[in-house]
């Protein structure tokens, strides 16, 4: 899933310096999951941003809605009836919903509320890691299910730096060496001897490196 | 011979080779790496020139080595793929090459997080051993990395790092053979303090015949004082220095630690000469270069042969 954060209160109460009403937007996707930017934390948010505006002595009108998916304009079309009420969208939503809110109203500004984070997996309670980059060509085959361009902080494709210290990465003890993962992933699979085989330069045209990215379905469209 | 490096001939002729490092300033202080290079000239077949090391933002490894070049040194052009894409890495190669520089030494860099530019991207549009690949690939075919003919292609000599002590462990030699595999000629090792463990280290090279397919250069850096072994023992990541070692260095009078330093310097390549497979030493005395001949001289290695 796309995993999130929110703003520091005071950054997005200077995003919505001078509006008197807002609409306050959250999602029923990644970011409810990752406990963002779902229901609950659109409640506590407009009571936090309430709370710091009574403090200020202003006043501030804040409308809640949850969307199914933020990121889909079906879903952002039931914005309509609101947006000529209000003074901006605050949205809780990853990148893309902020995006598609922005681009279905032009004139209505939108402002962030969560710092999209990267694309993971659940540890455990409370706790996201990285575990995708979005290259474009998976290698995940190769590599024992284990991706080191998400997971090595230098995404080498071919082992292990000489920074590996039982098992975990040289930036801190709190990281894993993915090529570590790996290896023990590997030598589990009886795979090792895979280990020697170069994985070449990658293209990297199939990921950031080609421009911004599209999915064409012919058999979709 | 592959190449016209110097640091080649030496190590075909089955002479011990001997390099030394030279690390670029933090300012375009063209003296600093000329005496800095000074001190070595003489005493070492080649001088690697580090590539903004600990991440930090230096003078350029390609800037610095032309300053070599012109004192008639032989530089180890060193290259990290953390700081640039194969376009600049590999224009840097050719410009190199055009400037006589016709070593190298192919690393992934030490991630910004230990430097002073933390906020920095980290590039590694290659890893090493694809920079390895490429190096090899613009010599031998005289193809870019693209597919595109070179004209006039660099015949660079090919090194690489080698860390015996990191974890695993145990993918340490596989992980010098695909280095092999990928084209490295020759491999200068993480500096080495416990001998013990390289000799393992060696024992699996020279199962798999890896010593007669790639020139091992054993590193050796001397340590200044007892504090200094506690740092490298307890802040380097990689770096294994025993608890003797660390003992030996404090059991001595502050006044007396250097000389102990380097003591301990010419003990382990007396012991380090003798592993089969040892094709020469790299000496990195860091801001200690001084030092360097005088560790050459006692180790034997003086004076450096003719090729």
């Amino acid at each position: 899933m796309i995993t999130a954060e929110r703003k520091p209160l005071d950054e997005i109460m200077e995003s919505i310096d001078g509006c008197g009403r807002i609409l306050l937007v959250g999602c029923n996707e990644c970011v409810t999951v990752c406990a963002a930017g779902g229901r609950k934390e659109v409640a506590l948010l407009a009571s936090a941003l309430q709370m710091a505006s009574m403090k200020k002595g202003r006043t501030l009108d804040i409308r809640e809605l949850t969307l199914e998916r933020q990121c889909d304009p079906e879903y952002v079309e039931e914005l309509t009836p609101h947006i000529d009420q209000v003074d901006a969208v605050v949205s809780m939503a990853c990148g893309c919903g902020v995006q598609e809110v922005a681009r279905r109203f032009k004139k209505t500004h939108v402002y962030p509320a969560l710092n999209t984070k990267f694309m993971g997996a659940s540890e455990g309670p409370g706790i996201w890691a990285e575990r995708c980059q979005g290259c474009g060509d998976c290698l995940l085959g190769l590599t024992g299910g284990i991706c080191p361009i998400a997971r090595c902080a230098k995404r080498l494709m071919n082992g292990p730096c000489g920074g590996s210290t039982n098992g975990k990465c040289e930036i801190s003890n709190d990281v894993d060496c993915a090529w570590h993962l790996i290896w023990e992933r590997m030598k589990e699979l009886g795979i090792e001897d895979r280990y020697e085989d170069v994985i070449a330069a990658k293209d990297w045209r199939t990921g950031r490196g080609g421009g911004p990215r599209k999915i064409l379905r012919e058999d979709l469209v | 011979m592959k190449t016209e490096s110097v640091l080649e001939k030496v190590l075909a002729s089955g002479e011990l080779a001997v390099t030394g490092e030279c690390g670029p300033p933090r300012g375009a202080l063209p003296d600093v790496v000329k005496e800095k290079a000074a001190l070595l000239k003489g005493y070492v077949d080649a001088v690697n020139v580090t590539d903004n090391q600990t991440a930090m933002v230096r003078m350029s490894s390609f800037a610095a080595s032309v300053f070599l070049r012109q004192m008639d040194l032989h530089p180890v052009f060193q290259m990290v793929t953390r700081d640039r894409n194969r376009l600049a890495m590999q224009g840097d190669i050719i410009g190199a090459y055009s400037h006589g520089i016709n070593t190298m030494l192919c690393l992934s860099g030490d991630h910004p997080k230990f430097g002073d530019h933390a906020m920095a991207a980290n590039v590694h549009d290659l890893d090493s051993m694809q920079l390895i690949q490429t190096v090899r690939g613009m010599r031998d075919k005289g193809l870019f990395q693209g597919g595109a003919e070179i004209k006039n292609p660099p015949k660079m000599f090919i090194g690489a790092a080698a860390n015996p002590f990191a974890d695993p462990f145990e993918l340490r030699v596989a992980r010098l053979a695909k280095k092999v595999k990928a084209g490295v000629d020759f491999v200068q090792t993480q500096c080495i303090y416990n001998i013990d463990k390289f000799e393992t280290w060696m024992q699996g090279i020279r199962d798999r015949g890896l010593h007669e397919q790639v020139y091992i250069m054993a590193g050796i850096t001397p340590m200044k004082s007892a504090g200094m072994a506690r740092y490298m023992k307890n802040k380097v990541p990689g770096m294994d220095v025993p608890d003797e070692l660390v003992k030996r260095m404090a059991g001595v009078p502050k006044d007396k630690q250097a000389q102990e330093g380097i003591d301990i310097c010419i003990e382990s390549i007396e012991r380090l000469r003798q592993i089969e497979g040892v094709s020469g030493f790299h000496i990195m005395a860091i801001e200690w270069e001084e030092k360097v001949p005088e560790i050459v001289k006692r180790a034997g290695l003086y004076p450096r042969p003719q090729v």
